[in-house]
């Protein structure tokens, strides 16, 4: 598994991977696509650099524990809700903000947050078990 | 004009509760003055709730009403009748002197500021409770209750006693409280209301009913367990493991008074029968003279005090359940005149106990000198509950003995009451007068008189049991008839009078209780040696009876754990699939799903209804991948052939769903099936489990069959719920708005973020959850496996030690 092809590889896959990932929650919700299935492509994304390289290289490399990007997904889709608290409407009633940017219409909105939210939620809990069943040593550092 | 009378009211019952979380810091700064500073807020209550003796006593009902949960036309309804008012006054009256007593009682105790603020927390509950108006207030009210009073008995938590005492009294009070909550529910769906105003007053026939019979006696479990009827009674001598300040309001006018109040409140609702009748006189009797019995035996000053109290309580019981006009009118006259001279021995057994340094009554004597003020007031308490004229007990025995009048001497009754009256009164006798009198015994402290604080409380109760019977004419007209009234649902005329008529069977019956008083007291030590013999003969108490419950419970408890929860993985999952199939194919059979899938009339020409299906040649390819998986799973021989057959299968799986029309769906089901292989790979290599999956033939045939049941259940109610009428209406309504009103053209996940996106947000939390879980079980393991390498260091600690 561990080749010297697999290893020289795997970075370029896993960058392809996580953009390509954050591509489809962004169009989910015109197109097929949406956080669940982006949070899935990364976390294999993460596991095949695991694999590749080694799970204190991926750590490393993350900078943050997995498992606090779970936690900050369930927050932003929770506050993401709250917004709307603001204009008077009750939990989780959408807002949608259309932003001329360029020549293009941008439109942003509070299910785009929720989605990022789920992205970062399923993203960081799969890669969390991920690399902890990978890594024989997890948990020393 | 100050807040409006919906919030002052409400305020009543929520003040002390705010005076609970203040009272920490107030005594953090001034020490045991606190207590004084403490006490204007009970204080202050009394004053406010004295401003409605004027309207009550006209007949006048004043309420209050906050929004509580608008949705279920729930609100947090307060009434002020005549006997919530003369409850309410009473509890802030008496807690105002018993916060002024803690205050000195336990001056310089490290804990005294939380020991205030459990007292307020637990008057504002009991307030709570006679004020509420609506069930569910009451029953909340009523529960606070139990978990203050369980905090108060079990403040000298590092004693295993106070724990234990504690636990019985939540055990045996919470049980009631749940009576009291189905009581509640039933009642709410007969009546339709929750306000027990409108249930008194509505045209609710409750005694024709049915179901009176369950309702009557779960109000009658909840009223017993927290007014400490026989055979529940025993929580209580044992909650004199509290600290006295904490006796003295629980067990004299608050507590174990919220019974007598429930009884009381319901009485026009579920009294008046034969049953209520029967069941709460002889209850009620029966208490009365196990109590004052039991009090005979007693040495201890509190635990004498406290039998005297389930006796009183009986009495009370007994009373409402007689139910006619003086019987009720002696139940508010006694509860006034048992509150005033309970309280008041209660915080004079704390004086002697803390000047004197013991409360055996046996290890006492010649207290008079040297506590002049706490022995006048043991005195006026004492005679109080003798009953001797020109107290408020006094007219409450009168009419007690009138109600005995209307009711037709009965003779069981009459007995009961008068000997429980007189042992009472012997009780009353030797508390009063056996510390303070006769020759000077030597006591493990030098005694004096207690400080201020201390002797306010006793001092003024024993006044008041005098001075509140003088304006006799006052007080049954301002006190006595509201509050009658009120329970019996009907205007009644006071005619209490202090007057002695020698003509009357009354005095005489009162003259014949004294003397009997008088001779139970003079044989007091012999009776007391008798009934010790007696108990010892029996061996048996329900205390212990309690705790052989409590082993039991524990000890079931932990079976069934072990039964349910043995952790052999293998059994939770043959279990959780076998109960899937069940299930499934359950409601499949007997709702005829099976049939309306193949109607038996066709199953004849079976040879008709099969063909060859209708497939593409590259379905045939994908379907074929997928049966392929299946058939390779099955025979793998190895662990991770059958982990990879596993993922083949699914890919092709979702490759059908990808040519059926759901892009989505498959999409993530490629993505799981990927990573499903990983993790389950990863898993076997972490788990070292061995590649080959040695299994018994017997476990194959099993796992075998359920796996073939499940199969089958699934596809054949996906099948049936095919075949039958698709209602689309929920599809057409995502259909149509999906892109004006959610902007979006994917409609699943238009559907996942937005318009089931709390469900969404549920979701993610659990699956956030089950990862952190995940986790815990995975280094959990390693620790485990670690143990036997090094214990874990502290890198800095040891560095220190190096250097």
């Amino acid at each position: 598994m561990n080749t010297v092809i697999f290893r020289t590889i795997a970075p370029l896959i896993v960058a392809i991977m996580v953009v390509f990932s954050i591509y489809v929650m962004l169009r989910g919700h015109n197109e097929p696509g949406g956080g669940f299935i982006g949070g899935l492509i990364a976390a294999s994304a993460i596991a095949i650099f695991g694999m590749a390289c080694g799970v204190p290289e991926v750590r490393r490399a993350m900078r943050i524990d997995p498992l606090t990007f779970a936690g900050v997904g369930v927050l932003i889709a929770g506050l993401s809700g709250m917004l709307s608290l603001f204009t008077g409407k009750p939990f989780m009633t959408s807002i949608w903000l259309y932003i001329e940017f360029a020549d293009a219409e941008v439109p942003l909105s509070t299910p785009l947050l929720f989605d990022i939210g789920v992205y970062l939620v399923v993203f960081g809990t799969l890669s969390a078990i991920a690399l902890s069943l990978e890594d024989e040593r997890d948990g020393d550092n | 004009m100050g807040p409006p009378i919906d919030v002052s009211i409400a305020l009543v019952a929520l003040a002390p509760f705010l005076a609970a979380v203040m009272a920490p810091i107030v005594q953090r700064f001034v020490g045991s003055a606190a207590g004084w500073i403490l006490a204007v807020i009970p204080a202050s209550i009394f004053l406010f709730l004295a401003s409605f003796i004027e309207p009550v006593t006209h007949g006048e009902v004043v309420r209050a009403s906050l929004s509580w949960v608008p949705i279920q036309q729930l609100s947090l309804s307060f009434l002020i009748d005549g006997l919530s008012l003369m409850f309410a006054m009473t509890i802030s009256g008496i807690g105002t002197l018993i916060i002024i007593y803690a205050g000195a009682y336990l001056a310089g105790h490290e804990h005294q500021g939380r020991f205030l603020g459990f007292m307020m927390a637990f008057m504002g509950a009991m307030l709570g409770l006679v004020l509420a108006d609506n069930m569910l207030a009451l029953f909340t009210f009523w529960e606070l209750t139990s978990v203050s009073s369980f905090m108060l008995i079990g403040f000298d938590h590092y004693r295993q006693a106070a724990r234990r005492a504690a636990t019985q009294a939540l055990v045996i009070t919470n049980f009631g409280g749940l009576a009291l909550l189905f009581g509640a529910v039933l009642m709410h769906q007969l009546s339709g209301s929750w306000d027990m105003s409108a249930i008194r007053v509505g045209d609710l026939q409750l005694d024709a009913h049915p179901l009176y019979g369950l309702v009557l006696a779960l109000f009658l479990i909840a009223a017993f367990t927290k007014s400490a009827q026989f055979p529940l009674h025993f929580w209580l001598p044992n909650a004199m493991e509290a600290p006295t300040p904490v006796s003295a309001f629980l067990h004299s006018a608050t507590m174990v008074q919220a019974g007598v109040y429930l009884l009381a409140r319901m009485s026009p609702v579920l009294g008046g029968t034969d049953m209520w009748t029967v069941l709460l006189m002889s209850f009620g009797g029966v208490t009365l003279l196990w109590g004052a019995f039991a009090a005979l035996k007693q040495t201890d000053l509190k635990q004498m005090l406290a039998q005297t109290t389930i006796a009183s309580l009986g009495l009370l019981v007994m009373l409402i359940g007689y139910g006619n006009e003086a019987a009720i009118a002696a139940m508010v006259v006694y509860f006034i005149a048992h509150a005033f001279y309970k309280a008041g021995f209660f915080m004079l057994a704390g004086v002697i106990d803390h000047e004197a340094g013991t409360r055996e009554i046996t290890a006492l004597g010649g207290l008079a000198r040297a506590m002049p003020v706490s022995f006048v007031a043991a005195v006026l308490a004492g005679i109080a509950m003798v009953g001797l004229p020109l107290t408020v007990a006094y007219l409450a025995k009168e009419e007690m003995y009138l109600a005995l009048q209307y009711g037709g001497w009965n003779l069981v009754a009459t007995v009961t009451m008068v000997l429980g009256n007189a042992l009472l009164g012997a009780v009353g006798i030797a508390v009063a007068v056996k510390p303070f009198l006769g020759p000077k015994v030597e006591t493990p402290k030098h005694a004096h008189e207690g400080p201020l604080g201390l002797i306010a409380g006793p001092a003024i109760l024993g006044i008041a049991g005098v001075a509140v019977a003088l304006p006799t004419d006052w007080f049954g007209h301002d006190v006595m008839v509201p509050a009658a009234s009120a329970i019996l649902g009907e205007q009644i005329e006071s005619h209490l009078t202090l007057a002695l008529n020698f003509t009357s069977p009354l005095l005489w019956l009162s003259i014949a209780t004294w003397l009997l008083a008088l001779g139970a007291f003079l044989v007091l030590s012999r009776a007391r040696s008798a009934l010790r013999r007696i108990d010892d003969t029996v061996g048996y108490s329900f205390d212990a009876a309690f705790d052989v419950f409590m082993f039991g419970l524990i000890r079931g408890a932990g079976a069934l754990t072990r039964f349910l929860h043995h952790g052999r993985l293998e059994i939770y999952l043959v279990v959780v699939f076998t109960g899937m199939a069940l299930a499934l194919l359950v409601p499949l059979f007997s709702m005829n799903g099976l049939e309306a899938l193949m109607p038996p009339e066709a199953l004849g020409d079976w040879r008709a209804v099969i063909s060859w299906p209708d497939l593409t040649s590259y379905e045939w390819v994908v379907v074929s991948i997928a049966v392929i998986g299946l058939v390779a799973l099955v025979v793998a021989q190895n662990r991770l052939v059958a982990i990879l057959s596993l993922g083949v299968q699914g890919v092709a799986v979702a490759m059908l769903f990808l040519l059926f029309g759901a892009p989505d769906l498959s999409f993530t089901q490629f993505m799981v099936e990927i990573l499903s292989v990983v993790i389950l790979t990863l898993v076997m290599t972490r788990l070292r489990l061995d590649e080959r999956d040695h299994r018994p033939f017997e476990d194959a045939l099993r796992d075998g069959t359920i796996a073939l049941l499940c199969g089958f259940g699934v596809a054949a109610t996906l099948m049936t719920i095919i075949a039958g009428n698709f209602d689309s209406s929920l599809a057409d309504f995502f259909l149509e708005t999906s892109v004006p009103i959610a902007h979006g053209h994917n409609i699943v996940n238009v559907i996942l973020v937005d318009y089931r996106g709390f469900d969404t947000l549920g979701e993610i939390a659990v699956v956030m959850t089950a990862g952190l879980a995940i986790l815990a079980l995975i280094r959990g393991r390693r620790s485990v496996a670690g143990t036997t390498i090094t214990p874990p260091r502290d890198p800095a600690n040891s560095e220190g030690v190096k250097g």
